[in-house]
């Protein structure tokens, strides 16, 4: 499945200092559909280079983490039930504090 | 010699205090100017159009003075803002919490425009290295209180509203007291614990709660506690890491990112002020600006099991009062440099006897575990660049370098050697010893308090940054 996963906020930092991967994120074998929770652990074991816990906290990432799917909060899709489709865009954006 | 230096110096100074009260005098008689022009147009106007008729506010019945309307016409000819929307304006109040980045164009847009009450909350001074981003300060008020600075700076610019100054840091002890007296609130502060407090008493206090950040290249900003939209609770209910908590001061931060996003904050504010428009509430703003995007994102709206603003929900003035936010996010209000203390004193010296070393000839390897960035900013002569991340990697690159020292002096009494090791502010520097310490090379020590003490305690003509 085409996905296209954007990191901000300073966690493209875990990913070697890209923003934007488009991947190709394949079925497990016996499952029907790729939801966030098999996507995130496809995304810590294939993109994130440094700290995992930095990035996720248990299955879900950690706090502080905002998961938008196309252009959308993930709270308000089900989280990590979201059932993914071809060609989405996941955004991973770390909050900021500075001013 | 010593004392005509200070004499000079002191004598610049009183030269740049009357250089501010001259420039604080030009700003009010070119005021005042304006003032006198546009009555005097209001008055010439009426007379050849129509009898004279009392020119007082009420005289038109929007309460705006012949000089307001001539100040804000440019807003009042917009047909969606109008006489309406600058009324309302003119009958608000706006806190602002955080004269810096964020703050400084947000209240010189609010101050402009024609809020009827500004407050400024600041605790700190303006520096020098302020000055590329948190534009309402001159030079003329370095070392001075930012809330001064940024007060005079919008009485320059409007010296028809009510301009309020809280020279302290926002604390559960004094929030209230101050949140109550406003309207609306703008978030620019730059630390974490503050974001949580700011939230929850606009929540406790039901004000909207305009709030912006920046750091590096990148922005955010929402509207929480508004029309249905989320507390800052409800959108991250438990704080992050403290190691997930960049700095401005750690990370860097281009001066007009956070330019930007004020400035966005002052016309969400503005928006609301006037009840115009559709404010930026359960969406969020990310801004990129490396790579010019800005996306608009849906964001959840308020939690029903906000432990602050949910429905069941039952926090208090009280609890507010007594909820200790350095603890829940485990960092401090007023962030100071962190300063580590890993090691034991031996293994420690200081950036004076690392120069007395030097100075002696001591055979020696002076490794900085800073990123390279950030040597390129300043380094000592000779020293090593191996940054912390990559050091694990890199020893065999040490153990070269200290057999080179050797055999440059040739063979002495001494054991070898020795390795130092620096960083900006002598944190890394310790990690760095203790990993050099695991990996075998037993004999490296760390420089307390890393460039930063060097530049204070050796050389004053090291930068600093
Ligand atoms: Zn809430």
């Amino acid at each position: 499945m085409q996905l296209t996963l954007e990191f901000g906020g300073g966690l493209e930092l875990l990913c070697q200092s890209v923003k934007i991967h488009k991947v190709n994120v394949d079925l497990q074998a016996g499952k029907e559909k790729l939801t966030m929770r098999d996507l995130l652990s496809w995304v810590r074991t294939n993109l994130i280079k440094e700290r995992p816990e930095m990035f996720m906290k248990g299955e879900s990432v950690r706090p502080g983490v905002l998961v938008l799917i196309n252009d959308c909060d993930w709270e308000l899709s089900g989280q990590l039930d979201t059932t993914l489709v071809e060609k989405d865009v996941i955004v991973f954006i770390s909050t900021l504090h500075g001013g | 010699m010593e004392s005509n230096g200070g004499d000079a110096f002191r004598i610049l100074e009183e030269i740049e205090t009357l250089k501010a009260a001259k420039s604080d005098i030009e700003h009010r008689i070119a005021n005042l100017q304006v003032q006198i022009g546009g009555v005097a147009v209001e008055e010439m106007t009426d007379s050849i159009l129509c009898p004279p008729i009392s020119t007082n506010d009420a005289g038109f019945g929007h309460g705006l003075s012949p000089e307001m309307v001539y100040r804000y016409s440019r807003q009042l000819l917009l047909p969606s803002f109008g006489v309406k929307g600058q009324s309302n304006l003119l009958k608000s109040s706006i806190l602002v919490v955080g004269a810096g980045g964020l703050g400084s164009p947000a209240l010189l847009y609010l101050a402009a425009c024609g809020v009827g009450r500004l407050g400024i909350v600041d605790h700190d001074d303006v520096e020098l290295n302020n000055m590329h981003r948190q534009i309402i300060h001159t030079e003329a008020y370095i070392g001075q209180s930012k809330v001064k600075s940024a007060a005079a700076a919008c009485r320059a610019i409007n010296s028809t509203i009510d301009i309020v100054e809280h020279r302290e840091a926002l604390r559960t002890s004094n929030a209230l007291e101050i949140v109550r007296k406003y309207d609306i609130v703008i978030d620019a502060t730059d630390n974490l614990p503050s974001r949580y407090m700011i939230s929850d008493c606009c929540v406790v206090l039901g004000k909207p709660l305009v709030s912006g950040a920046a750091l590096g290249l990148e922005g955010q900003l929402t509207v929480y506690n508004h029309i249905g939209s989320p507390c800052y609770r409800c959108l991250f209910p438990t704080p992050p890491p403290t190691s997930a908590c960049q700095r401005c001061s750690d990370s860097g931060v281009l001066g007009v990112v956070p330019g930007v996003i004020g400035c966005l904050q002052a016309l969400e504010a503005i928006k609301i002020a006037s009840a115009i428009g559709e404010p930026l509430s359960g969406r969020m703003l990310l801004f990129d600006a490396l790579s010019a995007r800005i996306r608009i994102v849906k964001i959840r709206g308020r939690s029903l099991h906000c432990e602050v603003c949910g429905e069941n929900a039952a926090f208090t003035e009280q609890m507010f009062q007594d909820f200790d936010y350095e603890k829940f996010t485990q960092s401090p209000l007023t962030p100071l440099p962190l300063k580590l203390k890993l090691l034991p004193e031996n293994v420690r010296i200081s950036a004076k006897e690392y120069k007395e070393r030097v100075v002696k000839g001591e055979a020696h390897v002076l490794v900085d575990v800073r990123p390279e960035h950030h040597f390129k900013i300043v380094s000592l002569p000779k020293s090593l660049n191996i940054p912390l991340s990559s050091l694990e990697g890199k020893l065999p690159e040490i153990s070269s370098a200290l057999k080179e020292e050797e055999k440059c002096n040739g063979p002495t009494s001494s054991p070898g050697a020795s390795l130092y090791v620096i960083c900006r502010r002598g944190n890394d520097s310790q990690r760095a010893v203790q990993l050099l310490h695991k990996m075998g090379f037993t004999s490296a020590q760390d420089i307390i308090g890393g460039l930063e003490s060097w530049a204070r305690d050796v050389d004053p003509n090291f930068p600093i940054y």
